[in-house]
């Protein structure tokens, strides 16, 4: 891990993978959405509800993944101290935000016509919201403080406290009854989902990955920027003083 | 001891502690956090009388039936329906006036939200349809009720008495 520890390599590598990483987003997206959208079968019970899915349950992923992703960056930044981790802890939080957004967004839409309630406070739905809010404080954390480096470390803080809600979000649909059916992929006795609805869902799965990792790079590569920035003003500044003549301040 | 290492054990402790006392927390909470009660719980009488809760379960094959009255909800004409719900241990009488939701029908799991009057029926104000994690095409579903083996691998029972 600690070949990356030089904030500059990873950008190097980040620059080099880039590319790939965005190409592989819109080639997935390309085969993927026409699949969920046009190709795929409607459900024997949902009719074309079901393609609902396609963009909920790995939006869920993705904002479960994410938030792991966070955590894992913020344990690294508290512990070892690793450059990059407060760095990846910032760039990721707003992305796996928006990526619960999304999920609350289509949940609600899905529920309405299959359910008949646009929301329920059943375990599963209250746990995704909380996973939401616990986004929205690690993001206002991270920049409550005048000072960048105070502010990074209580959010990695929170990040972590917040890592419980993890997995209590996968297996609240198994621990409690919940009007959220339980899992339908990844579950003991393999997938309940026909292969024919199975599969464009996991390129899905794999274009909002590849989507995530393009957007990561990015953002951690512009957070490093202006990171530099800042320090580059501050010099200047800094120098500026110095340089000017005593008592200048006072006019 | 490094202070990485006493940071990583300092971690660790406290993320193990928090981790118990959810669990704990959780545990405590665990009649709190269920969304429906099933038929069971309310012929046992775990359920406190006249409260408000909610009921989940399947609807029983051959039980739902119209009530007379109509009523207007939404600029959509609804029934008064009456239904049993059951976790195929034991089953509970619901009675119900509004829109159903385009899922309900019989073997189908529901949670109808109310409370449940002085002669044991359950007066809903409110019934949401659970689907089940089984996805399919229609043909599919099809084939396996031609087939006979729709109990195997068609859709498990949904809802109640978990």
């Amino acid at each position: 891990m600690h070949r990356f520890a030089n904030p500059s390599r990873f950008l190097r590598l980040g620059q080099a993978v880039l590319p790939w990483s965005a190409g592989l987003t819109v080639l997935l997206l390309a085969i993927g959405v026409p699949w969920a959208l046009l190709v795929a079968p409607p459900d024997y019970q949902q009719g074309e509800s079901v393609r609902i899915m396609y963009v909920h349950v790995p939006a869920a992923w993705m904002a479960m993944f994410v938030y792991t992703t966070v955590a894992a960056a913020s344990a690294s930044a508290l512990i070892w101290r690793h450059p990059l981790g407060d760095l990846i802890a910032r760039a990721a939080s707003p992305v796996g935000a928006w990526f619960t957004v999304l999920t609350l967004v289509t949940g609600s839409l899905w529920g309405k016509p299959m359910w008949g309630a646009w929301w329920v406070w059943d375990a599963r739905l209250t746990s995704v919201l909380v996973l939401l809010f616990l986004y929205l404080g690690h993001i206002a954390l991270a920049n409550a403080f005048e000072d960048a480096g105070r502010g990074e470390k209580a959010a990695a803080v929170l990040a972590l406290v917040g890592f419980v809600n993890v997995p209590i979000i996968k297996w609240s649909v198994d621990w409690w009854n919940t009007l959220h059916q339980p899992a339908s992929v990844a579950r003991l006795g393999g997938p309940s989902i026909h292969p024919a609805m199975l599969w464009p869902l996991l390129v899905m799965g794999l274009a909002f990955t590849a989507f995530f990792v393009t957007l990561l790079l990015m953002r951690v590569r512009s957070e490093f920027l202006g990171r530099k920035l800042r320090a580059l003003r501050l010099t200047q500044a800094a120098q500026g003083m110095a340089e000017a003549p005593a008592g200048a301040e006072v006019s | 001891m490094t202070r990485k290492r006493r940071r990583l054990t300092l971690a660790l402790l406290a993320l193990s502690a928090l981790a118990v006392a959810t669990a704990l927390v959780l545990n405590a909470f665990q009649d709190s956090i269920v969304f429906f009660r099933s038929p069971s719980d309310v012929v046992e009488r775990k359920v406190p009388a006249a409260s408000r809760f909610r009921l989940g379960g399947l609807v029983e094959e051959g039980s739902v039936r119209r009530l007379d009255g109509e009523a207007t909800t939404g600029g959509r004409r609804s029934a008064a329906v009456a239904f049993r719900v059951t976790d195929l241990k034991h089953s509970v009488e619901v009675r119900f006036t509004g829109i159903l939701p385009d899922l309900f029908r019989e073997g189908q799991g529901v949670v109808a939200e109310g409370r449940l009057g002085g002669d044991g029926v359950f007066e809903a104000t409110e019934v949401l349809a659970k689907h089940d994690e089984t996805y399919m095409p229609p043909e599919v579903a099809d084939a396996l009720k031609r087939a006979g083996r729709w109990q195997e691998e068609g859709p498990k029972s949904q809802g109640g008495g978990k």
